[in-house]
């Protein structure tokens, strides 16, 4: 038989009955059930083992507070450890398994921790785990990770996407219960725009779990008909199943949305959660509150939980945990669970009330004064022991126990920006207190207002002042009449004399616990916390932080004030990191930047490399070669030889304009810019303010009042952030204008002594390119291909005769493919970075390896590029005593002495016959690579006063990877020092 | 005439258009761009060009449609100018001879990849790839927002169905892509 704790009523789908699993064992339930109403329906009431003794355990809660109802929820790929039970959408074909026990819940071998408890006290690996000081981490450490309690991952990726999204609204309302509803109500009438969330698949809150009446419907009756409403409103968005996990600056709230979380795979497309960023000009936190429990004696049998749980079972979900229940209260809101349940049918052994003047209707029996002082039942209780005001004691047989200690407030989202919750006596707990987040109000039993009417008062005024205060007409309107009950409630956190009396239940710390880190003077709530990890589980101590600190207090001697609380942190209730990640995962981690040629070049079967978001043709493999260097070295020689292309469109392009533009790039440059010819092209070096060099590139004039100005492909950004920096803040009287041009232009280098005739055939006979008429350096506006407009620039990377052609980029890939063909005579080939980077290097060329934010002018041998004529960013600070030290690093080549040793890039050099350690460094290797025209491995290094050791032969060490031989100091100029193909 | 045949953004040689739920996102190709930065003391006559140009001078977070040329705002005293490519390729050139020196004209035709996406559903597609509030946005509103980390400006144009969205032209698969992705998950 199923379903032998159902009940009648609820607001369950009878007619919707869902198959689903647990440990393997087929059960059913409805459509409306949670995974633990589901099982408590079919009289499973042992769901988990708890994480550090192995207790069983079944639902503390029903809510997203709990603690113990802790499982696995689906299976393979979408296995989700840790998840609450109480909060799972049942699914038909749903598929959840216990955890943290072996090998069965019922029988699991760790539960001998709990044999051993006396020696698992607080702290007890603080103290045991101390010697050998090696052990922690390869043996300890381990043995307890695999002990504890956690749920375990499926090892395999997520298959389900996430995403994330941005919300506007006048009014944020987090919670929907009688509070948040009325809130609602009232703003959305006023027409603001409204935002109402709950993490609840049914808005309503406690109205669902209640048999008090609103008006003269029931109070989930009234919860429907108001979300009905609220639905019909354009203004109003209602989001169920989202969580408001945090309160962040500004109005700006987290969000998440389990859209996917109640089905049994999302829809094809769609996304399983949505992470929001709300922005709020005003919110109301209606979180409700959460009934707290009582510690005392081995209070933690499954069976045992919250009344107000167990009312929300029998009257929301229509279950009972047990047929026959006890209840232990010290307030009235016990007796409403008895009433409530004996209504439906079960029995009600006896409530437990420890106050001596409690009330009683004589509808079942109630024990004034009384206190639980033991439980029995191994998987699950089976019965109580009371301890009477006599003293005498009494056994009460009964399945389950509701137990109720009064109601804390929700105030965690009033704590993300550190409020501090102030204590109110009258409800003995902690409400919203201190400064709160911006445009936060606290409204309803958050605030404090346990009553129906004092919630549903509370939210409607609050947004009144909250629509009004942003330009809204609004009123209250006619409140609904609704129970108005007082708070009668006598603190009573816990029983005397227990041994072991379970305060935090997911991270198994007892009362006596709390003692002891009391007894070893960690007194402070922050040490208590860490020292005996209350709190500091998954649900961040709901139902157990105020019990801790009262028995923090009442052993310190203090008033619970005086004690103190910890800080509540996002997220409000544990996120997938899925959700964080959103859309930004595995291949779509981040946005790529592909090159016009990318196409060609794929074609090409090139080889990408990531430079930045860039993907750049590394090198462009031909059949038959098998090793990348193989491909370098033909693109090497083959380019020095005749004619190579490469796409150098990555670089950095900024247009500068304006009658001030040439004094404006004196300022950004070390060297002179004034006086730049229209026409002609200048290298240039750029020093940050502290004189360290900051990028290099070229400054092209096309005309009197306007520059192309080039960057590296890494410093793009930064370098156009930094002339934005100086044209606003540092000269905003010079009339210059900076735009990026970057992705509007085709840039493509053509280098080899072919260069010119191959570009002969694309450039528009009325241009001339010969050297007498576009000399090194040239620069100009120019037509291709029969009328194309285009920019031409004669400047070189690799020390060949080369050109780089720009046109605009929707061309550039017809460009790079007429270019090829063109070249077909010349041999023609397409070279990658790494064949840019060989040249370079022959070349003797700075790049970034070299432009490292460590190395000055002086360091990159171009200190008499510092003008001393002009005043420019960071040439006064370049003089500094410490760039400019006798012994400075200089940029220097070497060559292997043993020409088949390479000289890697990481490199350590050595005076020959000195100590190798950190003291006696010379310098270091920047940037490496194999040279085919020189038939050996060739290097750029900063050697310590380099520039006076060529023809030196010095030690090059890697102790790491265990080379150590000699290299020669030569010029860092290994081709074509003199400069002559370039000029060609 | 040059014998060059232009790729678009997306790298095709036509238009990809995509029909999803209750949105058709279409690649727009057609059109040139043109920046326009008044110059240092030139801001009035400046002015006056934009004005007789598009109609307008749009202030921070606004453009003007306008036949044929319509622009945006981009920063103090600067504009983009848009017009159809069909017939405006050299707009920058056009722009040039029409401010001389009371601007600084950029050509910015290829630097920007444009996505136009209508219908019914434009609104949710927007509030879940930038934090710009698009359901504020009237006709004539244009906003510089991040999607996908790409810097990208949003103009919300006439019927308010129709959004156009201009990102950086190397990156229009990735924006493309972040478009189709979220078209599906709220068809």
């Amino acid at each position: 038989m199923t379903q032998t704790n159902r009940l009648d009523g609820g607001l369950i789908n009878r007619s919707q009955t869902y198959s689903f699993k647990f440990d393997g064992k087929s059960m059913q339930g409805h459509e409306g059930d949670t995974l633990a109403s589901a099982l408590l329906a079919n009289d499973v009431r042992l769901m988990g083992r708890s994480f550090k003794y192995h207790r069983p355990r079944g639902p503390l809660t029903s809510g997203s507070e709990e603690p113990n109802a802790i499982v696995e929820l689906r299976e393979g790929a979408r296995k989700e450890p840790n998840t609450r039970a109480t909060t799972a959408e049942l699914f038909d074909g749903l598929h959840a398994n216990s955890q943290n026990r072996w090998p069965s819940l019922a029988f699991d071998v760790m539960a001998i921790n709990d044999r051993f408890s006396q020696f698992l006290a607080a702290g007890f690996y603080y103290k045991t785990f101390m010697w050998p000081a090696a052990f922690w981490e390869k043996v300890y450490e381990p043995i307890i990770r695999k002990a504890a309690g956690l749920g375990t991952l499926s090892h395999q990726p997520d298959p389900d996407c996430y995403d994330k999204g941005f919300l506007h609204c006048d009014l944020l309302i987090i919670g929907a219960g009688p509070s948040g509803l009325a809130a609602a109500l009232t703003a959305g009438r006023a027409g603001a725009q409204v935002i109402l969330a709950d993490e609840d698949f049914v808005l309503g809150g406690r109205l669902n779990s209640e048999t008090f009446a609103i008006n003269e419907d029931t109070a989930n009756a009234w919860a429907a008909a108001s979300v009905a409403e609220l639905m019909s409103m354009p203004n109003v968005r209602v989001m169920s199943r989202t969580t408001i996990i945090g309160a962040f600056d500004h109005g700006v709230y987290g969000a998440v949305e389990r859209v996917s979380d109640h089905v049994a795979t999302p829809a094809e497309g769609k996304p399983r959660q949505i992470l929001w960023r709300v922005y709020s000009k005003q919110a109301i936190l209606a979180a409700g509150a959460t009934e707290r429990p009582i510690a005392f004696q081995m209070n933690d049998r499954p069976g045992i939980m919250l009344a107000s749980a167990m009312r929300a079972y029998a009257n929301r979900w229509a279950v009972t945990p047990a047929h026959c229940v006890a209840i232990f209260t010290n307030n009235d809101d016990g007796h409403r669970t008895a009433a409530d349940l004996r209504s439906k049918g079960v029995t009600i052994a006896a409530v437990v009330d420890t106050r001596p003047d409690a009330p009683s209707t004589g509808a079942y029996e109630t024990i004034a004064g009384g206190q639980i002082t033991n439980t029995q039942g191994r998987l699950g209780l089976t019965a109580v022991e009371v301890t009477l005001p006599t003293g005498t004691t009494r056994t009460l047989s009964c399945g389950a126990l509701g137990v109720s200690g009064g109601w804390n407030p929700n105030v965690h989202m009033t704590c993300h920006q550190r409020g501090r919750p102030e204590w109110n006596e009258k409800i003995a707990a902690f409400v919203p207190g201190g400064t709160l987040p911006t445009g936060l109000t606290v409204v309803g039993a958050a605030n404090g207002d346990l009553s129906t009417h004092g919630a549903l008062d509370g939210g409607a005024n609050a947004a009144v002042k909250a629509v009004v205060d942003l330009g809204y007409s609004a009123k209250t309107g006619d409140v609904p009449v609704a129970e108005d009950a007082p708070i009668n409630i006598t603190p009573f956190w816990h029983v005397n004399g227990a041994k072991r009396a379970w305060v935090d239940q997911q991270n198994d710390v007892t009362a006596k616990d709390v003692v002891l880190a009391h007894k070893e003077n960690f007194t402070s709530v922050e040490h208590l916390k860490r020292y005996t990890t209350l709190g500091m589980a998954t649900d961040q101590g709901k139902t157990s932080n105020m019990a801790g600190l009262a028995i923090m207090a009442e052993v310190a001697g203090k008033q619970i004030p005086q004690v103190g609380t910890t800080v509540f942190r996002p997220p409000y209730t544990p996120t997938a990191i899925g959700a964080f990640a959103g859309r930004s995962r595995d291949e779509n981690f981040r946005p790529v930047r592909k090159t016009p040629s990318h196409q060609y070049a794929d074609e090409q079967g090139a080889v990408f490399v990531e430079v930045g978001m860039w993907l750049r043709a590394q090198w462009f493999p031909k059949a038959g070669e098998t090793h990348w260097r193989e491909s370098v070295d033909r693109e090497v020689l083959q380019t020095r030889n005749s004619v190579g292309i490469c796409d150098v469109t990555t670089l950095g392009k900024i247009d500068v304009q304006g009658a001030d533009a040439a004094i404006f790039l004196n300022k950004i440059y070390c060297n002179p810019f004034a006086k730049v010819p229209v026409g002609k092209v200048r290298y240039g070096l750029m020093l940050r303010e502290d004189g360290i060099a900051m990028d290099d590139g070229t400054a092209a004039r096309l005309a009197e009042d306007h520059f192309v100005v080039t960057t590296t492909t890494a410093n793009a950004v930064g370098v156009y952030r930094h002339m934005e920096f100086v044209r606003q803040c540092l000269y905003p009287d010079m009339d210059v204008q900076l735009i990026s041009t970057t992705e509007a232009w085709a840039q493509f280098s053509v280098a080899g002594p072919n260069a010119r005739k191959l570009l002969q055939k694309i450039v528009d006979r009325e241009h001339d390119i010969g050297n007498d008429a576009f000399p090194y350096m040239a620069c100009g506006e120019i037509t291709v291909c029969g009328g194309l407009r285009a920019r031409l620039f004669r400047i070189s990377f690799s020390g060949e005769l080369a050109y780089e052609i720009a046109v605009p980029t929707r061309y550039g890939d017809a460009l790079v493919r007429k270019m090829m063909e063109a070249g077909k005579e010349f041999d023609a080939v397409m070279y990658g970075t790494e064949t840019l980077g060989v040249m370079r290097i022959e070349k003797g060329h700075a790049a970034g390896n070299e432009l490292n934010g460590t190395t000055s002018a002086l360091n990159l041998g171009m200190a008499r590029m510092v003008s001393k004529k002009k005043d420019s960013i960071g040439s006064t600070l370049s003089e500094r005593e410490g760039l400019n030290e006798g012994d400075a690093l200089k940029l220097v080549g070497l060559k292997p002495v043993n020409p088949d040793d390479p000289v890697p890039a990481g490199s350590h050099l050595m005076t020959k016959g000195s100590t190798v350690d950190a003291a006696h460094d010379q310098g270091y290797v920047t940037s490496a690579c194999y040279s085919p025209n020189l038939g050996h491995h060739i290097a750029l290094a900063f050697l310590k006063s380099g520039d006076t050791r060529i023809g030196e032969v010095v030690r090059l060490v890697s102790p790491l990877t265990g080379i150590d031989h000699d290299v020669e100091v030569v010029s860092a100029h290994f081709v074509d020092p003199e400069g002559e193909r370039l000029r060609a | 005439m040059h014998k060059l045949n232009p790729m678009n953004a997306l790298g095709g040689n036509a238009a990809q258009v995509d029909k999803i739920g209750h949105l058709t996102l279409s690649e727009n190709n057609n059109l040139a761009l043109a920046s326009v930065s008044a110059r240092l003391g030139n801001q009035n006559a400046c002015h006056k060009h934009v004005k007789a140009l598009i109609g307008d001078v749009p202030g921070p977070g606004s453009c003007r449609f306008n036949d044929p040329v319509s622009g945006y705002w981009m920063g103090p005293d600067s504009w983009m100018m848009i017009a159809p490519h069909d017939t405006h390729e050299h707009l920058a050139t056009d722009l040039k001879a029409r401010f001389a020196q009371t601007a600084s004209i950029t050509e910015q035709t290829d630097g920007w990849c444009c996505f136009d996406v209508q219908g019914e559903t434009v609104e949710r597609l927007i509030e879940r790839l930038c934090n710009i509030n698009i359901r504020e946005m009237k006709s004539g509103d244009a906003h510089r927002t991040s999607i996908e980390h790409l810097s990208c400006f949003v103009l919300r144009c006439d019927p308010m169905d129709h959004v156009r969205i201009f990102g950086p032209r190397s990156s229009a698969g990735s924006l493309h892509h972040a478009l189709v992705t979220v078209m599906k998950a709220i068809a």
